[in-house]
């Protein structure tokens, strides 16, 4: 607007608004960058939100959890074995009362086991297992395998499954001939099969778990790079840079990389529970990481044995391990919707 | 069409043959060989060798092994039941895994596909935000935090169903674990069936074939379920490998006598044959549905037909 205004000029402050409800404003919206859009969009997504949140306490539990319980995973107490959840202090509250309740022939049965014991002091919050080891820190111990399994499953996609659809995409011809007809063979084994066979002979580990992983986690990304890149290679800016004389590598990695890494992202989380759920069958079926080290399979699969006497045993990592997957699918999906709202279902 | 029939089947033979290569190449690194008792003399060890044809060349042992696999002559069992066929194993459990994998199919199926439908008619009502909720919750638990639930609840606390597998009431015993391993069937056919039925509703044609005057049953029924079925055909693949996976936990948990439970006990036991018997039929069965999905896709969608041919 002008700086100086006379009594006789006309300006915005001698119109009101006609004060019509059928009449709408235009309104204009500020031009946003895409990061900042898709931010926008992700934030207004609740269950994206919630489970970036249960994400963060899950992690947080899984480093500080065993500290925080004053037990480590490991440490055997025969005095306090097959304990239910209990608080020092906090009996009032239903869940970590430390009774035990029990049908006995026909008639449930309440126990209070710890006043039983004499150890009302002693805090166990998720109880303790067969060889009376706190079941809290196992849980939280055994939660770090699944996030390292989630980390894992980043690096594979997007050093092996990037890298390759890349290759792929951008070459073409005879190079994507070739490497196309690798992924359709590879994808037509069953992979959980094939890693469960792998694990039987080589020794169940981490190591082994690792590998495995390696094998099978990286196709789908492979599809989604390479179905991008080819999008955007005939493109004019990437033909500008190609002119310019940019290399291979740089057009490949600073021109269209950046260009695709939303799509990037958004199947990057989608692996992260895949990967997840695949540990933890491996280790519910005996072939997980060994004794006494644990991980919400295995303790889904130790517990399971005395289900029915002790439900608390596999309830708890039965709970977290539930949790931590329905975060990460909150989460991919929410990205998805953020990053690209036309990209509904994959 | 023939074209790209035989291309697929080209890969399925391609990927069979890698799969027994693998075995094979497997069972030779297991650990320790059948003979490697102390007692057995040299001369012994070689006659044995002879019988059994450890003394030929690698790549013969490879084509006796093929042969043997593709007529369905899988060995013996070591541990499980010492010295019996794995054939004569399978036999009994072959059925009763595969009854539970086609009803928790069919029933997963239907399902999910009412729901999906429900939910893109009412858009944004409670119900799709149930069949939402559902979805979600489908795809991200595994099936044994189901059938753990359930059979804690279900089976030992009110006890209206069988805990564990009875052999002689088959159809209560596999009411629970049909229903655990259908979920995630249920949860991805739902959110396709959404996504598509949506797409499908929005387009011009079902718009023309509205204003022509035809019957809501006949309008949603033949021209909109049709082409929203097309897309879902694609998710069965990836849906076979989960119940696949799925059944072994499952079949562990209610104690049920088929093959999922046979490979993890056999895997508990070491017992080599027995496992790799069953992955070669997993996979044989994997790589079939796999099949028959792409040649269906193919019939039911000349568009993918063609895109394919060209590629």
């Amino acid at each position: 607007m002008t700086e100086k205004r006379t009594a006789a000029a006309v300006s915005d402050r001698d119109f009101t608004l006609a004060g019509r409800r059928d009449l709408e404003l235009d309104r204009t919206y500020g031009s946003q960058s895409f990061w900042r859009d898709a931010l926008s969009r992700f934030v207004k997504n609740k269950g994206a939100v919630f489970g970036l949140i249960m994400i963060a306490v899950i992690v947080f539990l899984a480093f500080a959890g065993p500290a925080l319980s004053g037990y480590d995973y490991r440490t055997q107490d025969m005095a306090q074995r097959n304990l239910p959840p209990h608080a020092a202090g906090l009996e009032f509250l239903p869940f970590f009362s430390g009774v035990q309740t029990r049908s006995v022939g026909g008639e449930t049965v309440k126990t209070d086991v710890y006043a039983e014991k004499g150890i009302k002091h002693v805090t166990h919050v998720f109880g303790t297992d067969t060889l009376g080891r706190d079941q809290f820190a196992r849980t939280w111990t055994g939660t770090r395998v699944s996030l390292y399994v989630a980390l894992l499953a980043i690096l594979i996609d997007t050093f092996v499954g990037m890298s390759y659809g890349l290759v792929s995409g951008y070459f073409g011809g005879r190079v994507d001939f070739f490497l196309q007809r690798l992924v359709e063979i590879l994808s037509t084994i069953p992979t959980t099969v094939i890693v469960t066979l792998l694990i039987v002979v080589m020794k169940p580990g981490l190591a082994s778990i690792t590998i495995a992983l390696m094998i099978t986690e990286w196709i789908g990304m492979s599809r989604v790079a390479r179905a991008q890149t080819l999008r955007l290679k005939e493109q004019e800016f990437v033909l500008a840079s190609r002119t310019l004389g940019e290399s291979t590598p740089a057009v490949m990695f600073r021109e269209i990389l950046p260009n695709i890494f939303g799509q990037i992202v958004v199947m990057c989380m989608m692996t992260i529970p895949n990967a997840i759920f695949t540990e933890a069958f491996l280790a519910f079926i005996g072939l997980g990481i060994p004794a006494p080290l644990a991980s919400l399979g295995s303790l889904i699969s130790d517990g399971f044995k005395s289900m029915t006497m002790y439900p608390y045993m596999v309830a708890c990592p039965v709970v977290v391990l539930a949790l931590l997957m329905l975060s990460f699918n909150l989460l991919a999906d929410g990205l998805r919707d953020a990053f690209d709202p036309k990209m509904k279902e994959m | 069409m023939l074209k790209y029939v035989a291309k697929r089947l080209l890969i399925s033979v391609v990927t069979i043959f890698i799969i027994l290569a693998l075995l094979f190449f497997m069972l030779r690194c297991m650990p320790g060989s059948p003979f490697n008792d102390e007692k057995i003399t040299q001369v012994q060890r070689a006659a044995l060798d002879a019988k059994y044809g450890f003394d030929q060349p690698v790549i013969v042992q490879f084509f006796n092994y093929l042969k043997a696999m593709l007529s369905g002559d899988f060995g013996v069992s070591y541990v499980i039941q010492k010295n019996m066929p794995i054939a004569e194993l399978l036999k009994a459990r072959v059925p009763v895994s595969l009854r539970i994998g086609l009803q928790a199919v069919t029933l997963g199926a239907l399902i999910g596909l009412v729901m999906g439908i429900v939910a893109a008619l009412k858009r944004n009502s409670p119900l799709d935000t149930l069949s939402t909720v559902v979805s979600v919750i489908g795809v991200s638990f595994p099936s044994y935090v189901f059938a753990m639930a359930m059979s804690y609840f279900i089976g030992y606390e009110l006890k209206w169903l069988p805990l564990l597998y009875d052999t002689a009431d088959p159809f209560r015993s596999t009411i629970m674990p049909t229903i655990s391993l259908c979920m995630f069937s249920l949860a991805t056919v739902a959110r396709f069936a959404r996504t598509e039925m949506v797409e499908v509703m929005g387009s011009d044609y079902m718009l023309l074939a509205d204003s022509k005057g035809i019957s809501t049953f006949r309008l949603l029924g033949v021209h909109g379920l049709r082409n929203a079925l097309i897309p879902i055909v694609t998710v069965l693949g990836p849906l076979t490998v989960e119940l696949m996976t799925g059944s072994l936990v499952v079949e562990h948990i209610f104690a049920i006598p088929g093959m999922g439970s046979l490979l993890v006990s056999a895997i508990q036991f070491n017992d080599y044959n027995v496992v790799l018997a069953v992955v070669f039929l997993y996979s044989v069965m994997f790589i079939a549905v796999i099949l028959a999905v792409d040649i269906l896709y193919g019939v039911i969608d000349p568009r993918i037909r063609l895109a394919k041919e060209e590629g």
